[in-house]
């Protein structure tokens, strides 16, 4: 039986790792480098770096930082941040990623989600989606709104309706980020996330609100989520990735425990 | 020596990768002489079968792929290169390499685990294998262990040479093959220490092959 995983987010800005809460206040903890490493050896399923580096020489030590962890750790991992043309994907596969994952751009021209699926393949594109809970509304049915740039805009896009057109556009996974749960560590937006994995037939990772391991359990259970994102509950020591895991599989999710 | 096949294939450069951690000489090539001396191929591969059958022919890969098979070098081949030794492809309804009898089909939709959740398509995360004859490639693993998988359609080769299943939504094959002819739907590169043990299997073969070969 097919495993759920556990899929530790790393931010990295200027080749360095940080863990953003809220998308305001970045702390900076270290190597990204080395903590995916610590990472793959504790068992993770997956990783993913998201590149928050705004300028073209810094998105060169990000390349290098991919490659780096590409010769070092022997799982997928995912990239996002900053790519918003093929070009950009084609950057960071051959750089060593697996798949890339694609938020902002894809919002603003959904084509960037076919041309990348018909160039590397459904596989390889996973379309990340920023999620506001607003008041249910003709234009908003769902009561969550797609946003960008980290929810400071507002597009008026039902997420129901965008996840299912990312799916038709040939989309890999999707992964549905709350931000209205993001850095509360109050667990995941369950209900948000149920309502995306009913609504398509794709892989959906949870993410957002992971403060203990009976949250990440709860996405894959009653959010029906294939994976569980997860960021300042491991990043700062309060509880290991086999731990979460065991956890987990204690409380009967399918989870990997021999790597 | 393991040549990687080049014709560009997604994953060549992480295979590459893999290899070099265990310290095993490899080299991505498209070079005649280069893919005869060595001591066995890999045959990687991620994407569209039609689009990886073009890239075959054009770099004329697949007369090259042909002649490794006839000239009885061990081959690994590993997911769409797992796939597309077969006879055809469900996907575009293409016609594939046939070097080993068989066909891929397409994940049905609408498949439920086997805990009554629906299976979305791709089949994508770790799965473990059901051994069904042992395989050199699984000696010394674990058999509980997992291994990444990252696909929408699976193999369906001539029943006698499945070495091993997998379930999801159905229960397919996941690796098959004969001694020095094997294909894994899974990616052992991205599948942390059991998909690296079974890499230095294939190479340990691969030795061993060579050495018997030589003998004679």
């Amino acid at each position: 039986m097919l495993s759920k995983r556990v899929i530790p987010c790393l931010d990295v800005r200027n080749g360095r790792l940080t863990k953003g809460v809220k998308f305001v206040g970045n702390e900076d903890i270290g190597d990204p480098v080395e903590s995916a490493r610590r990472y793959y050896e504790e068992g993770a399923d997956e990783i993913v770096f998201y590149d928050i580096t705004a300028s073209a020489e810094a998105r060169g030590i990000f390349l290098d930082v991919v490659e780096r962890v590409a010769e070092q750790i022997f799982i997928p991992f995912a990239v996002g941040g900053g790519i918003s043309s093929v070009a950009d994907m084609r950057a960071v596969l051959l750089a060593g990623a697996e798949k890339v994952s694609i938020n902002s751009a894809a919002v603003k021209d959904p084509r960037l989600i076919s041309q990348g699926a018909d160039a590397f393949g459904s596989q390889a594109i996973t379309v990340g989606m920023d999620v506001l809970a607003v008041p249910v509304s003709a234009e908003i049915p769902s009561g969550y709104e797609i946003v960008i740039h980290g929810g400071r805009k507002r597009m008026g896009l039902d997420a129901i309706a965008w996840a299912c057109r990312c799916q038709e556009l040939g989309a890999g996974e999707l992964c549905v980020n709350s931000i209205d749960a993001d850095g509360t560590k109050d667990g995941y937006e369950l209900k948000l996330t149920r309502a995306i994995v009913d609504a398509v037939s794709l892989p959906v990772i949870a993410s957002g609100g992971a403060g203990e391991p009976r949250h990440m359990l709860e996405a894959v259970t009653t959010g029906g989520a294939s994976a569980a994102l997860i960021a300042s509950i491991v990043h700062y020591g309060q509880y290991s990735i086999r731990e979460c895991k065991e956890y987990m599989a204690a409380h009967g999710a399918k989870m990997r425990l021999t790597w | 020596m393991l040549a990687i096949l080049d014709y560009k294939a997604g994953n060549q450069t992480s295979v590459r990768r893999a290899l070099e951690h265990l310290g095993i000489p490899c080299a991505i090539t498209a070079d005649p002489a280069t893919l005869e001396s060595a001591g066995g191929v890999i045959f990687p591969g991620v994407g569209a079968a039609g689009q990886a059958m073009g890239a075959l022919a054009e770099s004329g890969m697949d007369e090259a792929l042909r002649q490794v098979v006839r000239r009885g070098q061990p081959l690994l081949g590993i997911c769409l290169g797992c796939q597309i030794l077969l006879q055809r492809s469900e996907e575009n309804d293409t016609t594939t390499l046939g070097i080993v009898p068989g066909i891929c089909r397409r994940f049905e939709d609408g498949m439920l685990q086997e805990d009554g959740t629906p299976a979305p398509v791709p089949h994508m995360g770790w799965n473990s294998l059901e051994a069904v004859a042992p395989c050199a490639l699984l000696e010394g693993i674990e058999p509980m262990a997992e291994y990444y998988f990252v696909h929408s359609y699976y193999v369906e080769p001539d029943p006698s040479l499945v070495l091993a299943t997998t379930t999801y939504g159905r229960t397919f094959c996941s690796l098959y093959g004969r001694e020095g002819l094997w294909a894994a739907q899974f990616h052992p590169e991205k599948s942390g220490r059991p998909g690296l043990n079974l890499l230095r299997n294939y190479h340990k073969y691969c030795q061993n092959s060579r050495e018997a070969r030589h003998a004679q």
